[in-house]
């Protein structure tokens, strides 16, 4: 090899590593990310995208090199160099792969930890649990009990370490909405509203089909599976509104299966709370979930067959 | 070994009646599958531009939600099971006997079977658009595909389990043919690397398509006679049936991308001129790939009710997936790396699969990073990386495959000029349309829905576009094919100068392939080193050559 070519790959590997390193943090394919969590899991992304970018210029500049440098002459019908391979070069790339995928599973596992993933609570299958009396009763809507404890994402560590009670609300998915059950005070609304800087620990469950809880700001999702419940935790930073989106096909109406995400201050939480409480105790016959239910889902209610039944079934069973 | 003696004009040749009867000849078989399943590719690709039609717009107006629920249903199916996997079968049934030297497949009556079951099951999965059709997703996860309608679902299962048969009967015969019927000459490691491809793949076959079968059949009796192996409403998991369909179908995706890397790795020495690079490591990266595809399927339920040491555990397993990849991607770039390129259409191909599947394969080590696939699981992100490898890896590979081995079959090359336009418009519609899923995806945009947010709509609109381009560039190959059997510049029986067995025989092959037992003169990729520039013979010279030597 030249020096001239020393020199000229030299500079291109700094020009691939430059570009690499700049659009891997500068892509702007993600959405504006509202807690710890999602920013752990935009760290994790933005180092997978360097390595994707670099890897993506040099595959594609070798082939159009290649092509553009090693075309067939057309007078030349004689066949190229007799290279069958090159060991160290073969230990190379596959050496090189196997290191970066180390580091990407364990950079991954790290990120897990850190949003909860490991959290024995709900981590980890604990085997039979008892069947709650109210959810056998319920038959055909709400699927029993399964034999499994909640699995997904828990407390993280760093909220472990602060000691802080996490906020638990009851997401029940059915076809085609949300309802969140605020357990301590009994509230059942069809948009989720969350008090900034305080830990939420969702718990999952569907009363038909699957459906998957999503929302892209928090960078997490979690299926709702009938008969088994599934936790989901998450600290909301920046008040705002944000889209809660059903993830796994449910039906039909699957696109239309979205409500929202509100992260508020303290005082706007308890006084929303409050007016809940209020508006439930008036008319415990209202339908909740359809006079807040969003614009998209509105005009497909009756085909839907969200009805005044079913919602009162719904109630009933989340309280 | 004696062959009888024949010469090629007084060989019965092939009749245009025989493509329509049950004919035992293994090419015969390989282009009735071929030209099977590019009339599902059509119908497949009619169902995806509905989709991205309807996808044009945020509401949901060019059709019914029902409906659109049943097009993305079945043109995920079609796709699958109706176009990827059995024209890789075709390609295996035409060119695996040729390769090893054989006369035929060693069950040529139970290959013939495999094939006649392609119709059937594919007949009955366009019958349920007349009937009712499925519309719960090629997933079909329980307890959804228990409630949307049982005699759609029944079709669905029915028609999946007879193609499935299919699918390990052909495999049963790609790996009895190759053990079995190779020239004595012929060691595993002189076998061409498609032959390599096909016995990872059909290992895969074998071990996984069952399971799909049990799954299949147990929801089968959830929906007929309710019994509760998935119904959580009698205690069922539905869970269990994800565990047992990704056992199955994330293997697929291998089964449907190893042919083409085989494909792949005998195109380029071909058109490079040069030997593949690492010839053991791309064989030995096909079997690495067979192995890790049966332990990954988890990682398609990161989301669902699953703990966290199988999460980690399948995201480590994913991600190794990578290093055996890599291999045979790098192998690729050095064998055309200083060779002497012919930038004919089969080439182009060849080198645009390289190109395509390197995006696709840079997404999926993403998606295997558990907690990035939190976010992205379920998104149009997972829409634009699966579409990558298997429209942009699986279908280069096959067109690749045909303009590399259409003189073979037909005796006449495809225009070029076509073939070049075809190739990119092709490349152009596919990145067009499969590019802007990833960011939607990140954006926010989950899949298989009809109704989705106004912000989306310019990067659909885009997507969409790319779709009738990728509809447009089907003429040019269509209108090259028809064209070129019957006025196709005529090609001999080795037009590329290649230097596997399929092309020491006439084009096309005598109808018992080889006018007697084929020599093995040199390794599969011997580019170069054989035949001296200043003293170059044709094929047919030194193999007559060889002939004399060893006293035939
Ligand atoms: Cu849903």
């Amino acid at each position: 090899m030249t020096t001239a070519n020393k020199i000229t790959i030299i500079v291109l590997a700094i020009l691939i590593a430059i570009i690499s390193l700049w659009y891997g943090q500068n892509h702007g394919l993600l959405p504006a990310a509202v807690a710890p969590e999602a920013e752990a899991i935009d760290g994790l992304f933005d180092f997978m995208m360097i390595i994707a970018t670099g890897l993506f210029l040099l595959i594609q500049g070798l082939l159009i090199y290649t092509a553009i440098r090693f075309r067939r002459k057309p007078s030349d019908d004689t066949d190229g160099p007799p290279i069958e391979g090159n060991v160290a070069l073969e230990i190379v790339w596959t050496g090189i792969p196997t290191v970066i995928v180390l580091i990407l599973s364990i950079y991954s596992f790290e990120v897990y930890s850190t949003i909860g993933g490991l959290n024995p609570k709900a981590a980890k299958d604990e085997g039979p649990q008892p069947v709650a009396e109210e959810t056998q009763s319920e038959q055909g809507l709400m699927a029993s009990a399964s034999d499994y404890l909640a699995l997904g994402l828990g407390e993280s560590p760093a909220n472990q370490a602060k000691n802080l009670t996490p906020l638990s609300i009851d997401v029940n998915a059915i076809q085609y909405a949300f309802l969140f059950t605020y357990p301590d005070t009994g509230v059942v609304a069809s948009e989720l509203h969350v008090p900034v800087g305080q830990p939420i620990q969702l718990n999952i469950s569907a009363g038909d089909v699957i459906h998957a809880f999503w929302v892209p700001q928090l960078r997490l999702k979690q299926d709702a599976i009938p008969g088994r419940e599934a936790q989901l935790s998450f600290t909301p930073e920046k008040p705002g509104t944000y889209p809660i989106i059903c993830a796994e096909l449910c039906g039909p109406y699957h696109g239309a299966m979205k409500t929202n995400l509100i992260i508020e201050s303290q005082q706007d939480y308890e006084a929303w709370l409050q007016q809940q409480q209020v508006a439930q105790s008036e008319s415990l016959d209202n339908a909740v979930a359809l006079e807040n239910s969003n614009s998209l889902l509105t005009p497909y209610a009756n085909q839907l067959g969200v009805n005044q039944q079913l919602l009162d079934e719904l109630k009933a069973y989340s309280q | 070994m004696t062959t009888p003696v024949s010469t090629s004009q007084t060989e019965p040749q092939r009749n245009w009646k025989d493509y329509f009867t049950f004919n035992t000849d293994h090419k015969v078989i390989g282009i009735q599958y071929l030209v099977t399943s590019f009339i599902f590719y059509l119908i497949g690709g009619a169902l995806a531009a509905a989709i991205r039609t309807e996808l044009a717009t945020p509401e949901s107006d060019f059709v019914d939600p029902e409906v659109y629920n049943q097009l993305f249903t079945v043109h995920g199916t079609v796709m699958i099971f109706l176009w990827i996997v059995p024209a890789g079968a075709g390609l295996a049934n035409y060119l695996i006997p040729l390769m090893i030297g054989a006369k035929d497949m060693a069950f040529p009556r139970l290959n013939a079977v495999a094939f006649w079951l392609i119709p059937v099951g594919g007949l009955l999965l366009m019958a349920s658009f007349f009937i009712e059709a499925p519309q719960a997703g090629w997933t079909s996860y329980p307890p959804l595909s228990l409630t949307m309608g049982q005699v759609g679902e029944e079709i669905w299962i029915l028609s999946v389990l007879i193609l499935g048969t299919s699918s390990i009967l052909g495999a049963i015969n790609f790996l009895a043919t190759i053990i079995k019927m190779r020239i004595p000459e012929m060691g595993w490691f002189d076998m061409p690397l498609f032959c390599w491809s096909m016995v990872a793949t059909a290992i895969m076959v074998l071990l996984s398509t069952p399971v799909l079968a049990a799954a299949l059949i147990m929801l089968s009796f959830d929906l007929l006679v309710g019994t509760s192996f998935f119904d959580p409403n009698g205690g069922g998991d539905p869970v269990v049936y994800q565990h047992m369909f990704w056992f199955y179908s994330h293997p697929a995706v291998y089964i449907m991308i190893l042919p083409f890397f085989g494909v792949i790795s005998d195109i380029l020495p071909v058109h490079a001129r040069k030997p593949i690079f690492g010839y053991r490591a791309i064989a030995l990266s096909s079997l690495a790939i067979s192995f890790l595809s049966l332990i990954v399927w988890a990682h398609h339920m990161f989301t669902t009710g699953t703990p966290a040491w199988l999460r980690i555990f399948f995201m480590a397993t994913t991600m190794a997936v990578a290093i055996p990849t890599g291999i045979k991607v790098f192998g690729w770039c050095a064998t055309i790396w200083g060779g002497k390129l012919r930038l004919n259409s089969a080439m182009l191909f060849g080198i645009g699969f390289v190109s395509s599947f390197v995006i696709g394969g840079l997404s999926g080590v993403m998606l295997a990073s558990t907690p990035f696939d939190l976010h992205a699981h379920d998104t149009y992100f997972v829409v634009g990386h699966f579409h990558y490898v298997l429209f942009g890896g699986s279908v280069l590979g096959l067109f690749g495959a045909i303009y590399h081995w259409f003189p073979k079959m037909t005796g006449r090359y495809m225009n070029e000029f076509w073939g070049k336009v075809h190739f990119w418009l092709t490349l152009i519609g596919l990145n067009i349309t499969f590019l802007p899923m990833h960011e939607l995806g990140l954006e926010g945009m989950n899949r298989r829905i009809a109704i989705y947010d106004a912000e989306f709509q310019p990067l659909n609109v885009v997507a969409t576009l790319g779709s009738y381009l990728l509809a447009v560039s089907t003429f040019p190959f269509m209108i090259n094919v028809v064209w070129a059997i019957f006025k196709g510049q005529p090609a001999s029986g080795n037009p590329w100068k290649a230097l596997t067995l399929e092309w020491q025989t006439s084009s096309p092959p005598l109808i018992e392939n080889f006018e007697e037992e084929p020599v093995l003169w040199c390794g599969p990729y011997d580019y170069g080193i054989d035949v001296p520039p200043e003293d170059q013979q044709s094929v047919q010279e030194l193999l007559s050559e060889v002939k004399t030597d060893m006293g035939r």
